[in-house]
């Protein structure tokens, strides 16, 4: 049994953000993190490895220098990492990236007992798209904003956050669960996980790993395969800061404010 | 010499940032105005291998080096003094010793319990009228059949009042010196908590990092098993010294960690406070001092991890001892922690004497890196020592 937890490494929002000329992000000169829900997906997995021993690859796709982000990954305590990297893969949009990231998956290979783990979104693009897509490639049934997770036999209870309520699902493996922050609280990096994250196994996948398999077209990847054309990027403008009504019968300041505006 | 960090070393110190941000700076006002001992924060490091930092995984260890040791003391102390000497006493007076020289069965016996942080250490040298001078022991060890009887106390004893294993160090009887006079032969042991005839007294209200425990130890008619020496019958002075040689190391990162925080707060606080229709920062008063603290705190900084890599190297197999490196790190750090954390309170003015800010608390957390494991006098002692022999 293992659990693949598929990450991404995204800009810092908390520092500097850069924008290029053309409005889009200056990636390079911004300091990464971990994408947040990712963590939590990581989590889930390895909170999954404490109670049954199973296996924790992480996998991810980006520049060579994400292998650093992996190696913090498996100082938090994953078994091995797979880097997907090659030339090919830059410019993906989401469509992209989950044929990418699918066929990797499937290079590492989903057994029966198999769960798949995703953050729900990543903080750069905010799509929450990657890891719908990736279950339908695979034809992995998916559950989406897990907040629980509980183990029922060969099959999984999954407590899924909606806006205004939550839905109890149950899933049989091998599936995929997409992760939010309320599921867990990712644990740190420990001493002995980092002097020895060096030493476990990482594999890069780059194109020629990938190939053979059948979403890897040459019109299914990289910026040829993504339908998506950013047509302009832009930071909106902040919200103006609200007005608290206090005191008595606060019902009738509220409709006299709006009658003065003419919007009641 | 090299100061580049090692990948790990980075990774190590970018896990200790986000540790003390999270889940020590959050508890440092409540350690400090209630003398709350940070329990919860111990667990928490143990369960993350810091208990036992550089010691090998085969002992219970993490694998790491003495340098991620001093790094993790300086990030913990940076934003609470307190829990950063909970890890010092810890691992530099108690894992260390037993390490470097315990039995085999001594050190399977603590260390792995040391390391994982399920066990607490301590360090009982000082009594009221000893402590450098170990000639002024009033502890005394006899041997007996059934084992050791100790009787004396300590005093000062960081961590005492939770620790759970204690090396103590006693006169075990009487030599002839060199020249035929008559001195006191000191000896180390390993004491538990739960030991008969052990007691831990009452804590002392301290002016600083008021959340350490520190109290008096009572040893009446305390039996301990024979194989609780610890090293070389009448080698415990020794023993003592080397041990401190590796703690001022320890309290030397504390006092590094507490004059970085101080600088931190001060330039998060200058670039808010205005007078005169701008912000402080913008006076060029405040730009020299903050600029001349930088620069000691890094001097000490390069003392303190020159020191770190020198202990490194001799538990490598390196020839030599550290104890001119560990006494220059000491004095020249705990000195910078002293005079940082005054200046920068002058930079906070009136706001900077309240208890609003931390800035007071880093203060008197300092003053105690100049007295504690070998004052700033004795670290002179020892450099001169050296120079004059």
């Amino acid at each position: 049994m293992k659990a693949i937890v598929c990450v991404k490494q995204v800009p810092d929002t908390s520092g500097k953000v850069a924008v290029k000329p053309d409005g889009t992000l200056d990636r390079a000169s911004m300091a990464t993190i971990t994408n947040p829900d990712d963590l939590n997906a990581l989590e889930a997995a390895l909170k999954l490895k404490d109670a049954t021993g199973c296996e924790v690859v992480v996998v991810t796709m980006g520049p060579p220098p994400a292998e650093g982000m992996l190696r913090e990954l498996l100082a938090r305590g994953a078994d091995r990492a797979v880097l997907v990297s090659g030339r090919e893969f830059g410019g993906s949009d989401t469509f992209a990236t989950s044929q990418i990231l699918a066929a990797a998956v499937n290079k590492i290979g989903v057994g029966p007992e198999d769960i798949v783990f995703c953050g729900r979104q990543a903080i750069d693009g905010d799509t929450a798209q990657v890891g719908p897509q990736i279950a339908e490639k695979l034809h992995l049934p998916q559950v989406t904003y897990a907040a629980d997770i509980q183990k029922d036999g060969n099959t999984l209870v999954v407590k899924r956050m909606l806006e205004d309520g939550y839905m109890m699902i149950r899933v049989k493996t091998p599936c995929l669960i997409t992760c939010i922050k309320e599921l867990n609280q990712p644990r740190y990096m420990s001493v002995n996980g980092i002097f020895t994250c060096y030493d476990k196994p990482m594999e890069v996948f780059d194109y020629n790993a990938l190939k053979d398999d059948p979403l890897i077209e040459v019109d299914t990847i990289g910026l040829k395969g993504s339908p998506t054309n950013v047509f302009k990027s832009f930071t909106p403008p902040q919200k103006g800061a609200g007005t608290m009504l206090t005191g008595d019968n606060v019902a009738a300041q509220l409709a006299s404010v709006l009658a003065g505006k003419h919007l009641i | 010499m090299d100061f580049t960090l090692s990948k790990q070393q980075l990774m190590a110190q970018k896990m200790y940032r986000e540790f003390a941000e999270n889940e020590v700076k959050p508890l440092a006002k409540k350690v400090d105005a209630e003398e709350y001992f940070p329990k919860e924060t111990v667990e928490k490091m143990g369960k993350l291998g810091m208990m036992g930092i550089y010691f090998p995984t085969s002992v219970g260890g993490a694998g790491g080096d003495v340098l991620s040791y001093v790094m993790a003391v300086e990030e913990l102390s940076k934003v609470c003094g307190t829990t950063g000497v909970i890890l010092s006493a810890h691992s530099s007076l108690c894992a260390a010793p037993i390490y470097e020289n315990g039995t085999p069965e001594q050190k399977a016996k603590y260390l792995p319990k040391l390391c994982s942080g399920e066990w607490l250490g301590a360090f009982g040298l000082t009594e009221p009228g000893a402590g450098t001078d170990a000639q002024g022991q009033q502890t005394f060890a006899v041997e007996r059949e059934d084992g050791w009887l100790l009787n004396g106390s300590k005093i000062f004893i960081t961590n005492s009042g939770f620790a759970d294993v204690f090396i103590i160090i006693a006169v075990t009887g009487t030599v002839l010196d060199k020249r035929g006079r008559k001195s006191k032969e000191i000896s180390a042991f390993i004491v538990e908590r739960t030991d008969p005839g052990f007691k831990v007294g009452k804590p002392e209200d301290k002016m600083g990092i008021r959340g350490s425990s520190t109290c008096e130890l009572i040893m009446e008619d305390c039996l301990i098993p024979k194989d609780r020496l610890l090293g070389v019958k009448g080698k415990g002075f020794q023993l003592a010294m080397a041990t401190l040689d590796g703690g001022r190391i320890g309290i030397a990162a504390q006092a590094l960690g507490i004059a970085e925080g101080a600088i931190d707060e001060t330039v998060a606080y200058v670039k808010e406070r205005k007078q005169f229709g701008r912000s402080i920062a913008q006076f060029q008063n405040t730009q020299f001092e903050l600029a001349e603290m930088k620069a000691r705190v890094d001097a000490a900084k390069y003392l303190v991890y020159a020191a770190a890599l020198k202990k490194q190297a001799i538990m490598n197999g390196q020839k030599g001892r550290y104890s001119v490196e560990a006494a220059e790190a000491k004095l020249i750090a705990a000195r910078t922690a002293s005079d940082v954390t005054r200046r920068c309170l002058q930079l906070f003015g009136g706001y900077g004497y309240t208890r609003d800010y931390p800035i007071e608390r880093m203060m008197r957390d300092a003053k105690i890196t100049e007295i504690y494991e070998g004052t700033s006098e004795v670290q002179m002692m020892v450099i001169s020592g050296a120079l004059l022999k």
